[in-house]
C-alpha cells in the first residue's frame, strides 16, 4: 500500500530525514519509535504532504502511484489521514461543519454526490458513540480550548467518519487518561479491516498492548535503525535507546 | 469649476426652489457658510489621516438631477431584502419613488424627509430631532446646507415596528456624474423598537458620490436594529455620517457590511445619554482591487453603568485599503462603564494595506475597557490541517475566512440578511460552500 524508498527531506535547508524505507501492507499496523526529535512527526507530516518540508531525495509510493508531488488535499482523497500530535485549534468552525465539509469535500474530489444529510447525521452520531463523545463536542468550535485528551479524541472521530486507508497517528496516545486511552484504542481496532493500515508513532508500549502492531521501526536521527515485532518495543522499554545509538556508532 | 465652487452657486439656485422663510433656510444658511470656510476634509486632518477624497472630487457632479427615472421594480429587486415583508423608502437619483416604496403612516411613521421638513405636523417633531446632534463638521454641514429629502421614521412610544424598514438610494446614471446628500432621521420614542436597513446602490458605472446623513435618537428603553448594506459599484463612493443618541435603558445596534464602492467612509458616532445604555457597533469588510473603505467609530459614554461593544472584521486582498479608527470616551462621572473595542484584520495579498488604530479616552477609574486589534495572513497551520481532511486550498481558505467574521454576523437578528450576507461573503470568496453559518 505504502512504500518509500530512500527518502530525504529538509525543513529550512536543515535534512531531518535522512534516507527513509518504508513498506506498509493493507491490512498490516506499523509503529515506530524513537527519540525526540529524531523526524517521526516530520516523517508522518512529509507522508501527509505537509509544505514546510522539501523532499530532496526518494520517492513516496501509495497504491502504486508516486504521490510525493501531490498536495495535502490530493493525499486525502486518495485515503490517507493524519491524526496531528498538535491539532490545531480553529475557532468559528464547529467540529460538525468541519466534517461536513471535509466528508464532502472528499466525495465530490471522488467524483460522488454530497453525502445525504440525515446519512451524515446518523454517521456522525455513529462514531461519536464509537469514542464515547460528548454531543456538545460537536458544536463547539473545532479544537478550540479541547484539552489535550479531547483533541485526541476528536483526531480519532474524523478518522472514524473519513476512513481512510492509510492512518497514521502521531502520538495519540498522549494525553490520553486510561481510560480514554482504551476506548481511542478500541476505536481504532474497529476501524482496522483487511484492507486498510495504520501507522502508529508513539513513545510508550502501553497503546501497543491494545494496537497489536505487527512490524515495529525504530527512528534515529531521521533513520530507520532497527524494525522488528512486538517484541521489539517491549526491548526498548527496557533498555531506552542509547544501546541503538551505541551500535549506530559503531557501525 | 471646481466641486466646491459649483456647490456654493448651486445653493443659490437651491434656495430659489425652497421657503426661505422657514426656520430650517436659517439653519441651512449657517451650514453653508460653515461649509465654505472649512472645505472638502484633507488629509491634513488627524481624522482624515489615511482617507484622501481627491480623486472623488474631481468628477463634475450635478447636484440636482433632472427627475425621477423610470427604474422597474425588476431593475432593483435584487437590492432588496425582498423575500420578507418590510416598509420600503425607495429613492432614485435622490428624489423620491412613489411607485417603488411602500411607506406608512399607519401606527408609526416611515415617509419622506421633505413632507417632514415642510409640513405643519411634523413641526414639533422636527423641531425637536433635526440638526441636534450633526456636528459642525464640513461634510456634514455640507449635507445640511443640501438637506431636503430621505428617509422619516417616527416609531411612537411602545410601538413595536412589525416589518423592518428599508431605506434604499438609487443611481440610474442619468448624469454623467451624480453628487446626492440624502438626510435621514429616525427617532424611536420611548419603548419603541424597529429594525431598518440602509443601502446605497449604483445602477450604472457613472460616478456617484453621496454625502449622507442620519440622525438616529433611541428613546428610554427603545431599541433600534441598524443594518448598512455597502456593496456599490466601484465608481460609487460614500461619505456616511450617522449620529446615534441614545437615552437610558436604551440598545441599538449598527452592522456594517462594507464589500463594495470606491471610497467608503463610516462616520458612525453614538452618544449615551442615560444609565444602563447599551450601543453595539460590529462590521465586516472584504475589499478587494483598489476599494477603500474607513470605519471612524466613536462611542462617548457618559453617563454610569453603560456598555459598548464594538467588533469590526477585515479582509484585504490586492492593492485595497483598510481603516479603523475606533474611539471610545468615558467621561469622569461614568463609572462601570463596560467598553469593549476590537479590531482583527487579514491581509491577503502583501500589496493591500491596513491601519487600525484605536483611540481610548478614560476618565473614570472603575471602569472595564478593553480593546484590541490585530493584522495578520491567514493562519497556515489551520489551512494545511484544512487541507490534510481534503478540504481543497481555495475553499480552506474561504472557511478560515469565514470562520473570521462568523462572530459578527452571530448577532444579526434578520436571517434573510444572514443569508444574503454569507452568500455575498462565499461570492466575495470566490467560493461555493454548502456551509451554514
Ligand atoms: N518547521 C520546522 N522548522 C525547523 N525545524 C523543524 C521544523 N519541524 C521540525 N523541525 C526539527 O526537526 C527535527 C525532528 O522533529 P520531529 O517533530 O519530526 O521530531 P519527533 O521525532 O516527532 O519528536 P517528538 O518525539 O518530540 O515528537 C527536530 O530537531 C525539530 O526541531
Ligand atoms: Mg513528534
Amino acid at each position: 500500500m505504502l512504500k518509500i524508498q530512500n527518502l530525504h527531506a529538509s525543513v529550512e535547508g536543515e535534512e531531518i530525514l535522512k534516507g527513509i524505507n518504508l513498506e506498509i501492507n493493507p491490512g498490516e499496523v506499523h509503529a515506530i519509535m524513537g527519540p525526540n526529535g529524531s523526524g517521526k512527526s516530520t516523517l508522518a507530516s512529509v507522508i501527509a504532504g505537509n509544505e514546510d518540508f522539501e523532499v530532496t531525495q526518494g520517492d513516496i509510493i501509495f497504491e502504486k502511484a508516486n504521490i510525493s508531488e501531490l498536495s495535502p488535499e490530493e493525499r486525502a482523497h486518495r485515503g490517507i489521514f493524519l491524526s496531528f500530535q498538535y491539532p490545531v485549534e480553529i475557532p468559528g468552525v464547529s467540529v460538525t461543519n468541519f466534517i461536513k465539509t471535509s466528508i464532502n469535500q472528499v466525495r465530490k474530489a471522488r467524483g460522488e454526490k454530497d453525502m445525504p444529510a440525515n446519512e451524515m447525521l446518523k454517521k456522525i452520531r455513529e462514531k461519536s458513540a464509537l469514542l464515547d463523545m460528548d454531543r456538545k463536542f460537536l458544536s463547539r468550535s473545532l479544537n478550540e480550548g479541547f484539552s489535550g485528551g479531547e483533541k485526541k479524541r476528536n483526531e480519532i472521530f474524523q478518522m472514524a467518519m473519513l476512513e481512510p486507508k492509510l492512518a497514521i497517528l502521531d502520538e495519540t496516545d498522549s494525553g490520553l487518561d486510561i481510560d480514554a486511552l482504551r476506548i481511542v484504542s478500541d476505536g481504532v481496532n474497529r476501524l482496522k479491516t483487511k484492507d486498510n493500515a495504520t501507522l502508529v508513532i508513539t513513545h510508550y508500549q502501553r497503546l501497543l498492548d491494545y494496537v497489536v502492531p505487527d512490524v515495529v521501526h525504530v527512528l534515529l536521527d531521521g533513520k530507520i535503525v532497527k524494525s522488528g515485532d512486538k517484541e521489539l518495543a517491549k526491548e526498548l522499554e527496557e533498555r531506552g535507546y542509547d544501546w541503538l545509538k551505541a551500535e549506530q556508532v559503531n557501525a | 469649476m471646481k466641486l466646491k465652487d459649483k456647490l456654493m452657486s448651486s445653493y443659490l439656485a437651491f434656495e430659489e426652489q425652497v421657503d426661505i422663510d422657514h426656520d430650517i433656510h436659517q439653519v441651512r444658511d449657517e451650514a453653508i457658510k460653515f461649509f465654505e470656510t472649512t472645505g472638502f476634509p484633507t488629509k491634513k486632518l488627524e481624522a482624515w489621516k489615511y482617507t484622501s477624497l481627491n480623486s472623488i472630487l474631481k468628477e463634475d457632479y450635478s447636484i440636482f438631477p433632472k427627475k425621477e427615472d423610470a427604474i422597474d421594480y425588476k431593475d432593483i429587486k435584487k437590492y432588496l431584502i425582498h423575500d420578507i415583508d418590510t416598509y420600503t423608502i425607495v429613492f432614485v437619483d435622490g428624489i423620491y419613488s412613489s411607485h417603488l416604496s411602500r411607506t406608512t403612516h399607519d401606527k408609526l411613521d416611515a415617509c419622506l424627509m421633505s413632507s417632514a421638513l415642510n409640513k405643519p405636523k411634523y413641526k414639533p417633531v422636527v423641531d425637536k430631532y433635526f440638526n441636534k446632534i450633526a456636528p459642525k463638521e464640513s461634510m456634514v454641514a455640507l449635507n445640511t446646507a443640501f438637506a431636503n429629502e430621505g428617509a422619516y421614521i417616527r416609531i411612537p412610544k411602545n410601538v413595536a415596528a412589525e416589518k423592518p424598514i428599508q431605506i434604499l438610494n438609487f443611481s440610474t446614471g442619468n448624469e454623467s456624474a451624480l453628487m446626492i446628500q440624502p438626510r435621514n432621521l429616525i427617532i424611536a420614542e420611548e419603548g419603541a423598537q424597529v429594525q431598518i436597513i440602509e443601502r446605497h446602490q449604483s445602477l450604472t458605472e457613472n460616478p456617484v458620490l453621496t454625502n449622507s446623513v442620519t440622525e438616529v435618537f433611541v428613546e428610554k428603553n427603545a431599541n433600534v436594529d441598524y443594518y448598512k448594506i455597502q456593496n456599490d459599484k466601484t465608481s460609487a463612493s460614500l461619505i456616511d455620517n450617522t449620529y446615534i443618541k441614545q437615552s437610558r435603558d436604551s440598545v441599538c445596534s449598527m452592522h456594517t457590511f462594507s464589500f463594495g464602492g470606491k471610497i467608503t467612509r463610516n462616520n458612525l458616532n453614538f452618544y449615551q445619554h442615560g444609565e444602563n445604555i447599551n450601543s453595539i457597533l460590529k462590521g465586516v469588510t472584504i475589499l478587494e482591487g483598489k476599494q477603500h473603505v474607513d470605519h471612524n467609530t466613536l462611542v462617548h459614554h457618559t453617563q454610569p453603568n453603560c456598555e459598548s461593544h464594538q467588533d469590526y472584521k477585515g479582509i484585504f486582498s490586492d492593492k485595497s485599503v483598510g481603516v479603523f479608527n475606533g474611539n471610545v470616551y468615558v467621561d469622569r462621572i461614568a463609572q462601570k462603564t463596560d467598553a469593549f473595542q476590537s479590531n482583527n484584520n487579514i491581509i491577503i495579498d502583501d500589496t493591500a494595506t491596513c491601519n487600525s488604530k484605536p483611540q481610548l479616552e478614560i476618565f473614570a477609574d472603575d471602569v472595564k475597557c478593553s480593546h484590541g486589534c490585530t493584522i495578520g495572513q491567514l493562519d497556515n497551520e489551520a489551512l494545511y490541517y484544512l487541507r490534510s481532511r481534503g478540504i481543497p486550498k481555495k475553499e480552506a481558505r474561504a472557511l478560515l475566512m469565514f470562520a473570521f467574521a462568523n462572530n459578527v454576523l452571530d448577532s444579526v437578528k434578520i436571517p434573510e440578511i444572514k443569508k444574503r450576507i454569507t452568500k455575498q461573503i462565499a461570492l466575495k470568496l470566490g467560493v461555493e460552500l454548502g456551509f451554514n453559518l
